[in-house]
């Protein structure tokens, strides 16, 4: 308790705020539908109820076919959050597998493995995730889940293969490997731990990619038309003209919490960022750090000079990549 | 073997990667999409349907898997998406010769004005750590975290619905002119372009100048940036030519990597102003099931955000001398 209680402490005020934030809305998602005051299917018959403005019994009022918003909104949001979590859980263990992989294997696995995460970055995921979708004959929450997870690992792998790599090289690693440690307990005991704030910001990367890219494609239409989620919501409000009919309660507030969800997220990932690295917080702050745990981990190891001893498969594989230019050595030495 | 000609292997190998999923995601799909699509569009010709199955398989594909692909692979080199289904007979390649140029102009100019603005703050910004810019960063990345198409609602709703100032949607006014090379055309495709670009703008300013920000900063404390204030060199100086220039390479990289996820995002928000590029196209070719059509839309933006990658790769090795110092020492 006490070692929770200390780093949110230091917390960053930004970061605070944004685990306040999504905390809101991870209650919302929780309690939201238990609560909501009407089925958000049920379109009400009274004609003064179609499209109404915000009113005491309709508290963000109603849309064309008179459903309540409010409660369109409150079942939406865990729609929306169970969906971005369970991604980030698959996507992250995704990335933490192949990073981990493909760092400790080394060789020509690490730059076959790396070649297939820069492919799978450099290929623009929307297009793509539309015609998967596009192509399945049930566009339900799980075979959106599946999807997203299946493109949403390769910027984590290569974060945390570059951080893991780093790690190997150190002193408590080769101890651990002296003493006879097997792999897995090296890699469960003594790298994973040094890798758990990379991992949050992954995981937060990852929920804020599978948010966007849902309600995305709700609002293009592919999802289960008959659920609601906050990408739902905007589709029938977009393909339902309230824009033009000026019904702003219909459309605003699904964005607004889709936008809120967002900023939390990112609120939180320059929160750990900043935990990691003291550097990048502003001066006034700095002194907060001294006397506390600073965390061993560098934010931004993607940038790091890697001097990873390559066979020369490996080696040529690698030269391929735009990372190469950032060695310190010629990649491939003498090739 | 220059840097350039190892990148540009690279992209070919994600142009394979991309091409051989198209093919395959048809084929491997459960159901018989080219069977759904013949029994939705009665008045296809025979021609077309054997079209759709050298794009989509099925029954009706001739040979071996081998030789299908083989035979997909010539379509595709030679740009020949086969023809429209929902807009019967317009091939596709016309569909996306009509749209390209509009979504490329957009959103390419806008990306473009985007980084080099976030670039920018984000040196200001790093440079005058824990200043006024630095701190309404958190309000900035508010704007980034909405979806593009939100902020693309919401404009329409105030500019164009209750101020009137822009027109609403389209690329140009349909009832006042025609496509051309004209001054009429051409102000009217600016006048209808400047919401949606500058919804783009203010969508991604933020990613940008966190970044260029966060390596400005790691880049400050390094020693040569602290000689050269030592110096005594004027604070421009050490900024522009010290600093900047040095963080620019990692912020480069990012922009190659990031360029997906933008394009995406525009496409999306194309759909908010009925704007006649790409994006539209795909929502359309999505509500009416037209798989060819999203098929080539897939492998276009694919090949564009390859392109761009490429020439991001060349500006890197124009900027940075020190890839150049390797290539010569090579």
């Amino acid at each position: 308790m006490r070692a929770v209680a200390n780093v949110w402490r230091n917390l960053p005020l930004k970061a605070k705020i944004g685990v306040w934030l999504f905390g809101f809305f991870v209650l919302a998602a929780i309690i939201g539908p238990e609560v909501a005051p009407y089925d958000p299917s049920y379109a009400n018959p009274d004609p003064a109820l179609l499209q109404a403005h915000p009113s005491a019994q309709h508290l963000l009022g109603t849309t064309q076919t008179g459903q309540d918003v409010l409660s369109q909104l409150l079942v939406g949001i865990r729609m929306t959050m169970e969906l971005a979590l369970l991604v980030g859980v698959i996507a992250t263990a995704l990335s933490v597998i192949v990073g981990v992989t493909s760092a400790f294997l080394g060789g020509v696995w690490d730059e076959v493995l790396s070649l297939l995460s820069n492919v799978f970055l450099v290929i623009p995921a929307l297009p793509l995730l539309i015609l998967l979708l596009g192509y399945l004959p049930g566009k339900g929450q799980l075979s959106t889940i599946l999807v997203l997870s299946f493109l949403g690992w390769p910027w984590g792998a290569r974060v945390i293969r570059a951080q893991t790599l780093m790690i190997r090289n150190r002193d408590f690693v080769a101890a651990a490997r002296e003493s006879g440690e097997k792999s897995w307990r090296i890699i469960a005991l003594d790298i994973i731990p040094n890798e758990i704030s990379l991992i949050a910001a992954s995981f937060v990367n990852t929920v804020l990619y599978a948010i966007g890219a849902s309600v995305a494609l709700a609002f293009v239409g592919l999802s289960d038309l008959n659920t609601w989620s906050l990408g739902t919501i905007l589709y029938w409000a977009q393909s339902q003209q309230a824009l033009q009919l000026g019904a702003w309660w219909w459309f605003a507030p699904p964005g607004l919490a889709v936008a809120l969800i967002g900023t939390s997220l990112v609120l939180l990932n320059t929160g750990i960022d900043e935990l990691g690295s003291p550097r990048l917080r502003a001066s006034r702050g700095a002194a907060k750090i001294a006397g506390h745990r600073i965390w061993p981990t560098d934010p931004t190891p993607v940038y790091a000079q890697l001097t990873a001893s390559r066979s020369r498969v490996g080696a040529f594989l690698h030269s391929f990549s735009r990372g190469s230019l950032l060695d310190e050595t010629p990649a491939g030495g003498e090739l | 073997m220059p840097f350039i000609v190892r990148r540009l292997a690279f992209y070919f190998v994600a142009a394979w990667v991309a091409i051989t999923l198209n093919f395959f995601i048809p084929r491997a799909m459960p159901g018989n999409p080219v069977q759904s699509i013949i029994a939705k569009f009665p008045n296809l010709t025979p021609d077309a349907e054997k079209a759709l199955a050298v794009m989509l398989g099925g029954t009706l594909a001739k040979g071996s898997l081998w030789s299908q692909y083989v035979t997909y692979l010539g379509h595709v080199f030679t740009f020949n998406f086969g023809t429209d289904i929902a807009n019967f007979p317009t091939p596709v390649t016309t569909l996306l010769q009509q749209s390209i140029p509009w979504t490329l102009t957009l959103v390419g100019v806008a990306t473009i004005i985007a980084f080099v603005l976030g670039t920018g703050l984000g040196i200001l910004a790093g440079w005058r750590h824990g200043g006024w810019l630095d701190r309404s960063l958190p309000g900035l990345m508010f704007l980034q975290a909405i979806p593009y198409f939100f902020l693309a609602l919401v404009l329409v709703d105030v500019v164009a619905v209750e101020l009137h100032w822009l027109p609403a949607g389209q690329g140009f006014n349909g009832a006042t002119t025609t496509p051309g090379w004209h001054w009429a055309f051409i102000g009217s495709a600016i006048q209808h372009a400047i919401l949606p670009a500058f919804t783009i703008v203010i969508t991604s300013v933020a990613g940008w100048m966190l970044q260029m920000r966060n390596v400005m900063i790691t880049t400050i404390g390094e020693d040569y940036v602290v000689a050269a204030q030592a110096k005594g060199l004027p604070s421009r100086r050490v900024i522009y030519t010290y600093a900047a220039r040095n963080a620019l390479l990692p912020q480069l990289q990012g922009f190659g990597l990031a360029l997906g996820f933008v394009i995406s995002g525009a496409l999306v928000m194309e759909i908010v102003f009925a704007y006649p590029g790409i994006g539209l196209l795909l929502l359309n070719a999505v509500s009416s099931d037209d798989f060819p059509l999203m098929q080539a839309i897939f492998l276009v933006i694919t090949f564009a955000v390859l392109i761009a990658n490429l020439i991001v790769d060349l500006i890197i090795v124009f900027f940075d001398p020190r890839v150049r110092a390797r290539e010569v020492g090579r």
